[in-house]
């Protein structure tokens, strides 16, 4: 399958303005149509039920900036970028400061709010983003000359930069791999990684990690899985039981909480792996909700709703993080002789992940390169011809099903630890999407990808956390974004994994 | 009063009632897979928006005075097919299409991201507080007594399985008789080959968007109606319901999403009201995967031939 979306630039053609404001009224149409109703009325509760208050001027200026938008788009495509860049151009300085002002406190915010075109903060910024976009469009037309338009006309500029960027990725990894390694070990000791970076950090390592685990099982063996989180909740609950009734310490049950992962992984696998693609998909949904409801009513062992809370942090070969350590006992600071930081504590749960991080990383590597990993990619590409070469597909799948859904179990018991506290409501149905979109948008299969998706995806939302409304709205967009920009993930490559002749090859 | 025949009928009433609006949705699901062969997972989100647009549109009328109950009902009906269906169609126009030709992962996770956008769109603009409505239609008749246990069927589920019969009729009709069903069947058969002999294949492919939002925009009516309640959250749980129902009676089937949908319902409402309320969603899954398992295309879906 070719990237085949988009029809072949030609050369600007001549310029219809009927066609043109045809179908900007047409774009003017349909936003009326989508902004009529949710845009332009807002449901208030009043005394005694419901009452609608409106906003017709919202839908006015929707409808305006679609028309204009859709008619500067024809300019663009026409091959006329010098009026469009003009007008938005003006129109991203008239926006900028009003928006910035209005996010302030005081009267000027009071006028500047009442000269921007919508009354959501949230509508203001997207406006101002395909206002900036049309503008930089318009502008690297009118800078470069028409093939720089017809590339913006063809829909993805810039996608063949990113292929290339791509592949230039992949042969800088050999050297970039040990850079990015050194930088994420020495990570907690540059300046500016205070307790709230590191707390960042952590979770972007969290999703790397349950990222890699997940890539086994959708990039290496091709089983679309969405109930991912499902066994993470097992390894979290799994470990959190195991301390707080018996006592257990985290590295023991460490081993003992991916155990019970794929072993959940292993039973639920069984009935269903026979099933393809989407029925896979909606099944796997399906035990991943179950999962989460069995969670939330079994009241005498999960305490329901409630959660497990008080779950022990791990030590450090057995000595704790704690400023007092108990009589007789020793904690990690008088050990080592140092004064007490409970950053210390952040800093160790760091390279708790990170080193098991690296190892789910590295174990992918190596089993891709064993009968197993290969058996897995055989069935991804076909299922019919690796069957009949003599692989066992339901074996195969489960293997892949099994040690995917054990790191995450590990990654699960690693989350309880961290956050001590544990609820049916950390394992919604979004996380598995949101670990899935990590494999997908990186470029299945590549684990630096999973990398990049993950910053992109986890890290920052949580450095814009203050814009908490929007983060959600901001994520779903960009994950649509990323996906019609480059549909097959940002760092996509299809490499072999084996090879014949040269570095790699196939001993015999 | 558990054991009695009256009871097993209420249940029945209820899970009919929660079918039609399961089976409602499922149709878009459906008419997606089979044309387009992906998951359109923000058509749940078209249900919500479609039972936002349904409340707006009642309370706007409660505002101008109309108050005659048939007139307000059908007034509120075509508004929310209108308006949900632009939302149908701007999704496949600026979502999907440019994906069409890329592979599924890619277009699932696109609607995966379409759905959390919704959602979220959905809350900023709204609020996320529930918004009750009054209830609209009120009243029924009673079809069965047993001792103080009364089985009343309300003028309201009368009301919504009329409408579903008359909407499934109407689409039967639609995907089996028109042209435009015609051409569906075909972009479904081979989208290419269609093309060629002049099928206008992007028309076809957003009508089939459209089609699907009208239907999931009166189950959110249905649903606004039945309920009295809403919030920006009701799409995911709905939706997921939905496709279940969908793969149950085979994907590509729009009888099968039909019986897909009054099975869910029916196993949902039977199974809170003889077990517990708690495990219900466990009890319409766990008979999905048993399907699955034993008829891996669902109840009326015929069977993929694999070639090598």
């Amino acid at each position: 399958m070719t990237d085949a979306t988009a029809p072949p630039p030609s050369a600007p053609g001549p310029f219809h303005v009927r066609g043109a404001l045809k179908e900007a009224g047409l774009a003017a149409f349909v936003m009326l149509g989508l902004s009529l109703a949710l845009i332009g009325a807002r449901i208030d509760d009043v005394s005694g039920g419901l009452a609608v208050r409106w906003r017709p001027f919202d839908v006015l200026a929707a409808v305006v900036v679609a028309f204009l938008g859709r008619l500067g788009l024809a300019f663009l495509r026409a091959g006329r970028p010098a009026p469009v860049a003009l007008a938005s151009g003006l129109s991203c300085a008239a926006l900028a400061p009003l928006l910035a002002v209005s996010a302030t406190g005081g009267g000027a915010a009071d006028w500047a709010r009442t000269a921007l075109p919508f009354s959501g903060f949230a509508v203001n910024v997207l406006v101002l983003v395909v206002v900036v976009v049309l503008a930089l469009r318009a502008g690297l037309a009118w800078r470069f000359g028409a093939r720089a338009g017809a590339r913006a006309r063809a829909g993805a500029p810039g996608a063949e930069t990113m292929d290339r960027l791509a592949s230039v990725a992949r042969r800088a990894a050999v050297h970039a791999v040990p850079v990015l390694l050194l930088a994420a070990v020495l990570f907690p000791f540059l300046p500016f990684a205070d307790r709230r970076i590191l707390d960042i950090a952590i979770l972007v390592v969290t999703y790397v990690m349950l990222g890699w685990g997940l890539n086994i099982v959708v990039g290496l063996a091709g089983l679309l899985d969405l109930g991912y989180v499902a066994f993470y909740a097992v390894g979290a609950y799994a470990y959190a039981l195991l301390a707080t009734e018996m006592g257990l310490g985290f590295w023991l049950c460490l081993p003992f909480a991916g155990v019970m992962a794929a072993l959940a992984g292993v039973l639920l696998g069984f009935p269903v792996l026979r099933l393809r693609g989407d029925y896979l998909a909606i099944v796997t949904l399906g035990f991943g909700e179950m999962i989460r409801i069995v969670l939330l009513n079994w009241y005498e062992v999960t305490n329901g709703p409630d959660g497990i809370s008080g779950i022990p942090k791990p030590t450090f070969f057995g000595l704790p993080f704690v400023r007092s350590p108990p009589e007789g006992t020793e904690s990690f600071h008088t050990f080592f002789g140092l004064a007490y930081a409970p950053i210390d504590r952040i800093v160790f749960l760091y390279y708790v992940i990170l080193a098991m991080a690296l190892i789910t990383n590295q174990f992918t590597l190596r089993i891709r390169k064993l009968p197993v990993g290969r058996a897995w990619e055989a069935l991804r590409e076909d299922e019919t011809a690796s069957r009949s070469l003599g692989i066992n597909p339901r074996n195969t799948k489960l293997t892949a099903f099994g040690i995917g859904a054990m790191f995450a179990g590990f990654a699960g018991s690693f989350f309880a630890t961290r956050q001590g506290f544990i609820s049916p409501e950390s394992f919604v149905f979004i996380e598995s999407a949101v670990i899935l979109a990590i494999v997908v948008l990186g470029g299945m299969g590549s684990q630096v990808g999973v990398v990049l998706a993950a910053v992109l995806l986890i890290g920052l939302p949580e450095i814009f956390r203050d814009l908490q409304e929007f983060r959600m709205l901001a994520f779903g967009a960009t994950m649509v974004l990323i996906m019609t920009w480059r549909p097959r993930g940002l760092l996509a490559h299809r490499e072999p994994t084996i090879r014949l002749s040269g570095k790699g090859a196939v001993r015999r | 009063m558990l054991g009695t025949f009256e009871y097993f009928v209420d249940q029945a009433i209820n899970g009919i009632t929660l079918g039609a609006i399961y089976g409602l949705i499922a149709i878009g699901y459906t008419l997606v897979y089979g044309i387009v062969g992906m998951i359109n997972f923000a058509h749940g989100e078209i249900f919500m928006i479609g039972a936002f647009v349904s409340i707006i549109a009642f309370l706007t009328l409660g505002f101008l005075g109309l108050t005659w109950v048939p007139l307000a009902l059908l007034l509120v009906l075509v508004a929310t097919m209108l308006l949900t269906a632009v939302y149908g169609w701007a999704l496949e126009r600026f979502a999907y299409r440019p994906l069409r030709r890329s592979p599924r992962l890619a277009a699932l996770i696109t609607a995966i991201g379409m759905s959390i956008f919704l959602q979220n769109y959905v809350q900023l603009l709204q609020g996320a507080r529930n918004k009750p409505l009054q209830q609209v239609i009120g009243g029924g008749f009673e079809i069965m007594r047993e001792g103080d246990y009364v089985v009343t069927l309300s003028y309201l589920q009368i009301f919504i399985l009329l409408l579903t019969v008359v909407l499934m009729a109407v689409f039967t009709l639609v995907i089996g008789r028109t042209a435009l069903g015609r051409e569906q069947r075909a972009c479904e058969q081979d989208r290419d080959m269609a093309s060629l002999l002049g099928v206008n294949v992007d028309r076809t492919i957003s009508l089939t968007f459209v089609m699907g939002a009208v239907l999931a925009s009166v189950a959110g009516l249905v649903f606004l109606l039945n309920y009295g309640v809403i919030d920006f959250y009701i799409g995911f749980l709905a939706g997921i319901k939905a496709f279940t129902a969908a793969v149950l009676g085979g994907i590509g089937s729009v009888p099968g999403a039909m019986l897909g949908g009054l099975l869910i319902g029916l196993i949902e409402a039977l199974w809170s009201g003889y077990f517990t309320v708690e495990y219900k969603d466990v009890a319409a899954f766990s008979i999905l995967v048993l399907v699955l398992i034993f008829r891996p295309t669902g109840l009326l879906g015929t069977p993929d031939v694999e070639k090598v």
